[in-house]
């Protein structure tokens, strides 16, 4: 099948306005729902990372979205591998490269928030204590898509997902939104950071950054879900801005123990954040009221670890 | 070639230095352990020049394999038992993604309750997963299979993870002299491993992403293709290494004795050597036995199955493990492999030595004499499938 | 067609570009864009997960064999010059 050339960039006058890379590495054809944060995510890291690397997929979204064989949309080299391993898998890559004497090839593991948060945490702690040099991305659409939305360790209090649908007896998620970024902290890997589809700018600064260091680095993309989250496709860049300046979500950076708070927008009701998606349309108003204290007083301790770092780093 | 002193772990742990694996990623697991410590201390001495992945599980272990084996590393690990169950989804992927990864699987029982003694459970319960599975009766066998087994599964027709098996205990921890080859003579043997289906970043492809039902189908036929074939690559390669070392396991299956040989017994591991000194003596005493032991269990030796079916008048099929189903995995196989073949001689199933349970020669010698009843008489109180030795009260003196 | 055992290599490898999927044919709203009005910050292209933008002369050109039409160019648009139209009219 003759496909036509690909419309890369034309030359334009005012090509300077672009604020993230021209090169795109992820083709157009692939198989992500309508609106998806995923691969917005996908699409922002390669045009970080370039072409020289090596992705490893687990189940997840991802694993079908590149395409039905032998089709795929990614223009690196991916290795599909099960749900548990993208920690191993990372390591035997970049162990082979080792040995290969190839030194100049990017080793990512690119994993969703069910692949990262639960059945593959035990992999991922396994390649942050190894200190392996390699970013391990963690895409999160808190729950479990691919398989049709059930919930997952990454999920937050009152969302429905298939596994927690609410029903007549107020089965919602119960527990808190599981921080694999503060457990990544506890590794004391060099660097650990939180991002957002919404905001590529800074999503690919951090993946530069990551790159430019040596050990195990670990990245948590907040990746907005239109099909699960039950909301308009078109909305996804302002619910991942809102979930920002709600609090639900915050963006910051580790580095030597030191945390930095990326963006300190102003405060919006988490209502009307939760309200533009269906997942939380049950929710309760004391309920929101509950998990808008509980992520205001996180947000105060953020705040305060900031304030702790930057005395800290003043001391060294 | 010089002679040493080795355990049936030493032996894997040179076997592997000497095939020049590339990647070892391993977990430490009883009575494997001291592989992965034989190949940190060569690793560490700079002897085996190859980068050791210490993980965090088996299942972990196989997954890096894979990961380095798909990146054009040759990659190798060693497990036990647990540890082979944990890494069940893995192997299949290993299989699937058609990656040569070579391992090493020390026999050993399953729990509850918990035991470290040599059963084959482990390895036999691995049979559908697409992975080559050579087994080993002592530990020069050992490292001869490590070398052969990369031999055959970085063959072009083949491409598929190969696993060496070998009894807990009784080859891992026991000293016998192995012959160690000479370098040379093993990258005469074996050439480094090169491959262009691999993850390149001038060249990018993804490896095993999803498929709709209409060609899912064929690559597991080319698997099926693929093991077939692994038949003649064996004998192949068994005969290459006999050219330059002068040993030879008997390509697909290890046969002692069985040209003329009436009453044939076929198992797996160490116990065959046992037998095989019970064949010496019986064929003293003017009887017509022989003694086939597993050297391949997949492929399956099915023209082996059929030559000893040609011959025998009977055949006692060994199993030191249970299906749960009906009877043990060899048995179930050889049985089948003879139904449509036009002669199938009397088979009668022994479960043997399970956990560990010593196996001697009186057994073997008991075991002949109840076969030769067999095939006279037809079969016992016990039927065709007789737990030898089980302890119910009435167990008979030959049997303990 | 699908191919016969012996024109697939047994590896499972994805080697064909995933634009011989044509994605557009998913869209009910197709996004145009008042070129008129745009003020070529880009903003569409950067956003668009389909890859389905380029940056032309005028303003962004689309590419409607892939376009799904999410909309999130037309939210996100500074001059609100991207209109969604329903695909049946």
């Amino acid at each position: 099948m003759e496909l036509p050339p690909r419309r890369n960039f034309e030359e334009v006058n005012d090509m300077a306005k672009l604020t993230i890379p021209e090169d795109e590495l992820m083709r157009p054809g692939h198989m992500g729902c309508l609106g998806c944060g995923a691969t917005q995510a996908m699409r922002f890291v390669l045009k970080a990372a370039g072409r020289k690397t090596i992705l490893s997929i687990p189940a997840c979204c991802w694993a079908v979205m590149p395409g039905v064989w032998p089709n795929t949309c990614l223009e690196v080299p991916e290795l599909y591998t099960p749900f548990e391993t993208t920690g191993a898998s990372i390591s035997g890559i970049k162990a082979a490269l080792e040995v290969l004497g190839k030194d100049d090839v990017n080793v990512i593991g690119f994993a969703g928030d069910g692949g990262t948060a639960d059945i593959g945490l035990q992999a991922l702690s396994g390649v942050a204590d190894r200190n392996d040099d390699v970013l391990y991305i963690m895409y999160d659409n808190e729950a479990y898509m691919n398989t049709g939305i059930q919930r997952s360790g990454s999920t937050p209090i009152g969302a429905w997902t298939t596994t927690t649908p609410v029903g007549t007896t107020q089965a919602w998620e119960k527990s808190p939104k599981k921080s694999v970024a503060d457990i990544m902290i506890a590794h004391r890997i060099p660097y650990v950071a939180t991002a957002s589809a919404a905001y590529p700018e800074d999503l690919i600064r951090k993946v530069n950054k990551a790159l430019s260091i040596k050990g195990t680095k670990f990245i948590q993309i907040f990746a907005p879900c239109p099909t699960g989250w039950k909301m308009d496709p078109g909305l996804t860049v302002k619910i991942g801005k809102e979930a920002i300046s709600s609090r639900a979500f915050s963006l910051y950076e580790v580095e030597g123990g030191a945390i930095k708070i990326n963006m300190k927008p102003k405060k919006t009701p988490l209502k009307e954040y939760l309200f533009k998606q269906g997942r939380f349309k049950h929710m309760p108003d004391y309920l929101i009221n509950e998990l808008e204290s509980d992520l205001d007083s996180k947000w105060e301790e953020l705040l305060f670890k900031e304030e702790c770092s930057q005395k800290m780093l003043k001391k060294k | 070639m010089v002679k040493k002193l080795f355990t049936g772990n030493k032996a894997t742990a040179y076997g592997a230095m000497l095939a020049r694996a590339q990647v070892v990623a391993a977990y430490p697991i009883t009575p494997q352990t001291t592989i992965v410590e034989r190949i940190a201390d060569l690793v560490a001495e700079g002897k085996m020049k190859a980068k050791y992945v210490m993980v965090e599980s088996e299942h972990s272990a196989m997954a890096a394999s894979i990961a380095a084996s798909n990146t054009g590393a040759r990659a190798f690990t060693a497990t036990s038992s647990h540890g082979l169950a944990l890494m069940h989804e893995v192997l299949m992927w290993a299989a699937g993604a058609r990656t040569p990864v070579v391992l090493v699987n020390v026999n050993r029982a399953m729990g509850p309750p918990w035991s470290v003694y040599a059963d084959h459970q482990d390895a036999m319960s691995e049979r559908d997963s697409g992975v080559i599975q050579f087994w080993a009766e002592n530990n020069q066998e050992i490292m001869d299979s490590v070398i052969m087994a990369y031999k055959v599964a970085e063959n072009k027709d083949v491409l598929l993870p190969a696993m060496v098996n070998q009894d807990a205990f009784f080859l891992s921890h026991t000293s016998e002299p192995v012959d160690v080859p000479d370098q040379e003579i093993v990258d005469q043997y074996l050439p480094p491993f090169e491959t262009t289906v691999k993850l390149d970043v001038d060249d990018p492809k993804g490896f095993g992403s999803f498929i709709m039902p209409p060609q899912y189908m064929e690559f597991r036929g080319h698997m099926a293709r693929s093991m077939d074939k692994a038949r003649e690559v064996i004998k192949k390669a068994d005969k290459e290494w006999e050219e330059l070392t002068g040993r030879s396991y008997g390509g697909m299956m290890d046969m002692y004795k069985c040209e003329d040989a009436e009453f044939i017994l076929f198992g797996a591991g160490t116990m065959m050597s046992t037998a095989k000194d019970v064949v010496d003596t019986l064929r003293k005493e003017g009887r017509k036995v022989g003694i086939a032991r597993l050297r391949v269990f997949r492929p399956f030796p099915v023209d082996e199955i059929r030559y000893l079916a040609d011959r025998a008048h009977a055949i006692g099929v060994l199993d030191r493990t249970f299906t749960f189903g009906y009877g043990g995995p060899l048995f179930n196989e050889t049985n089948s492999q003879m139904y449509n073949h036009g002669k199938s001689p009397k088979t009668k199933n022994y479960i043997v030595g399970v956990g560990g349970r010593d196996v001697r020669q009186k057994h073997f010698r008991a075991i002949f004499d109840d076969l030769e009843k067999v095939a006279k008489e037809g079969y016992g109180k016990e039927g065709e499938v007789h737990w030898w030795g089980l302890l119910d009260g009435t167990t008979p003196e030959e049997e303990l | 067609m699908p191919m016969t055992i012996d024109e697939i290599p047994p590896t499972p490898m994805n080697t064909q570009d995933s634009r011989v999927v044509k994605t557009g044919g998913w869209r009910a709203f197709k996004p145009i864009c008042d070129n008129s009005k745009c003020i070529k910050c880009w903003t569409c292209w950067k956003f668009c997960p389909d890859v389905a933008i380029a940056i032309g002369e005028e303003g962004p050109i689309y590419d409607y064999d892939h376009c799904k039409g999410c909309g999130i160019c037309a939210n996100e648009c500074p001059v609100k010059c991207i209109e969604m139209i329903p695909e049946n009219k």
